[in-house]
């Protein structure tokens, strides 16, 4: 029992992580912050006061209102991200499942292509033919993460179009369309659950990783992976913004982590069993 | 091990392999015509001329199949292009950039597999006390910390509390051993944390598996001492999801060397593609994007014959 409560606190607290901060980069401009791009010069690297709550960076920008607008910016891009990988790489997953044959094999070797290349080089990569900028950071991180949804869906998928449900729904005459959409899909709903937040979790780890690098958003936008990099040049003067963006993104990607853990156990009833170790 | 299962890996790695050349080939073909513009340089006059010229030394003239055999024909013989500004062979550029990225990316997984061992196997020790929750937390927060962050963080840490100890850049080890190790020190720390939360909360779950197998019940049985059933009995049989693990982290650990290099000045493979991309050098981003992820194929291939070594029902199914 108290083992129950713990793991739902656990998750309650992942939920109000993740809450708190996307509703931050979601209403960032109606929240009463300063004007981000506001520069003013002559009160640059001013630590924490009442004025600027977490200081201004090396241009007198207010920190606060740069690192609330860096959520929009990370959030949206991860998000896109993973969303269009999700889809495209979910339904290669899926569909290789379902049909077999050539189409699966095809596919997955594919992706067993896309797979061999080290992520955040294979970003790297696209990023070298699109160009840097934000829809290149987001483009790049899809295109890298459609392997992973497409292996991770791939098998449990396989599991559930052998089962005798699905057998039972083509004995009766359903459709491909219909039992894809009325049954498979609907038992793979905790493994994609779980999966987004992991990979959102990453997902923006790896674009706070290319801004910083200079590959991804581009000043003057408001970027928590370039706050970071900008900040890193006054460290030693200020470093109030490199210290705050780079908590700002520690929060984010963490809330996803333990928000994916945390529904992985709650939905998995497979690792609640106990295991006796000593 | 099999000569079958053998062939078929062999044959796996050549198709893997061919479809990250084609790629790799595609890439610089996929760049949008004003950047081979770009590659004249900034003062040069473009000019169709000059255009045409620079194209027939990439080779962008001729048609898509015959570029290809000839890039891989080069490619196979050691010879992947010339750096467009230097006009140097982009093979010298890279064998003078990979000790550096070479040493970092080893001693990270030294560090960060060789210390996941003990600390998952005490992590799987503490299951179901209170220690658990903290325990777990603080293996998320190890797997999402920016390493980035964490090596600006210590660089500012090490400067105030040690200021003799060198952070940044980077001295061969046949030359300065001390002054190598210390410079390296931080940066492994750095890289290495995300791969060590990930492979110690491996670790746990392997060693909770493994605990609960028959094979575990009837060492215990046996009178088995516990020390004994834990290391030898349960680690033993843990260890082989980890070594998978272990050969993908090094995928990780390549591209994460890039984001380190550049924290910690290191001239490393990284910092040579990042130089590369900033100055439109195709050549070289595409020749390092090759050799990097041959190497961390090559990895995997060897991870997974040793992989059906330790684990013969790998090599039957």
């Amino acid at each position: 029992m108290i083992d129950l409560l713990e793991r739902h606190r656990l998750t309650s607290f992942a939920i109000v992580l993740v809450t708190l901060q996307t509703g931050l980069a979601v209403f960032a401009p109606w929240l009463g912050f300063q004007d981000p791009y506001q520069q003013v010069i002559v009160d640059r690297m001013q630590g924490p006061s009442l004025n600027h709550l977490l200081g201004t960076d090396h241009l007198g920008r207010d920190v606060l209102a740069r690192i609330a607008h860096g959520y929009r910016t990370s959030l949206l891009t991860s998000t896109v991200a993973v969303g269009l990988a999700l889809m495209v790489g979910g339904s290669i997953g899926l569909l290789a499942a379902f049909y077999r044959g050539w189409f699966e094999r095809i596919a997955m070797r594919l992706m067993d292509i896309f797979f061999a290349f080290p992520i955040l080089l294979l970003a790297i990569g696209v990023i070298a033919i699109i160009g840097p900028g934000a829809y290149g950071a987001a483009a790049a991180i899809a295109i890298v993460y459609t392997p992973i949804f497409a292996r991770l869906l791939r098998g449990p998928a396989l599991v559930i179009c052998q089962s005798e449900y699905v057998l039972g729904a083509r004995a009766i005459g359903a459709s491909d369309g219909r039992i894809i959409v009325m049954h498979v899909l609907p038992n793979l709903a905790s493994i994609v659950l779980v999966q987004t937040s992991l990979l959102l979790s990453a997902a923006v780890l790896v674009e706070a990783s290319l801004s910083f690098l200079g590959l991804g958003a581009q000043p003057p936008v408001p970027s928590l992976g370039l706050a970071l990099s900008e900040g890193r040049n006054f460290m030693l003067l200020s470093p109030w913004p490199a210290a705050f963006s780079g908590l700002a993104i520690l929060f984010l990607s963490f809330g996803f982590n333990l928000l994916g853990d945390a529904l992985r156990d709650t939905l998995d009833p497979r690792l609640r069993s106990t295991v006796r170790l000593l | 091990m099999p000569v079958r299962f053998l062939l078929g890996r062999l044959i796996d790695l050549g198709i893997v392999l061919f479809g990250v050349s084609i790629m790799v080939f595609l890439m610089i073909r996929l760049i949008p015509g004003d950047a081979i513009a770009i590659m004249l340089g900034a003062n040069a006059e473009v000019t169709p001329e000059r255009l045409a010229a620079l194209e027939s030394r990439l080779g962008l003239d001729q048609s898509i199949p015959v570029q290809y055999l000839e890039w891989a024909g080069n490619a196979l013989r050691g010879d992947l292009g010339t750096s467009i500004w230097t006009g140097r062979p982009v093979t010298s550029e890279i064998a003078a950039n990979v000790w550096p990225t070479l040493e970092l990316t080893l001693l990270a997984v030294l560090v960060g597999a060789g210390l996941s061992i003990p600390l998952g196997c005490f992590m799987a020790e503490a299951r179901g006390k209170a220690s658990e929750v903290a325990v777990r937390i603080g293996a998320i927060a190890g797997l999402t910390i920016p390493s980035f962050w964490l090596g600006i963080v210590l660089i500012i840490l090490f400067a105030k509390l040690f200021p003799g100890f060198s952070t940044l850049g980077y001295v061969p080890f046949t030359e300065d051993p001390w002054g190598n190790l210390q410079r390296m020190f931080l940066p492994v720390i750095a890289l290495s944390l995300p791969m060590l939360a990930n492979l110690s909360r491996l670790v746990r779950s392997a060693m909770l598996d493994a605990l609960g197998q028959d094979y575990i019940r009837t060492a215990r049985a046996k009178g088995a001492a516990q020390r004994r059933v834990l290391y030898v009995h349960a680690l033993r049989n843990a260890l082989i999801p980890f070594i998978t693990s272990v050969g993908v982290s090094i995928g990780y650990l390549l591209g994460g060397s890039i984001v380190i290099e550049q924290v910690f000045a290191i001239p490393g493979l990284g910092r040579l593609v990042l130089g590369a991309i900033s100055e439109r050098n195709y050549p070289l981003v595409q020749a390092s994007i090759l050799v990097l992820t041959t190497a961390f194929v090559l990895v995997n291939f060897a991870v997974d014959l040793l992989y059906a070594i330790i684990d013969p029902r790998v090599s039957r199914s």
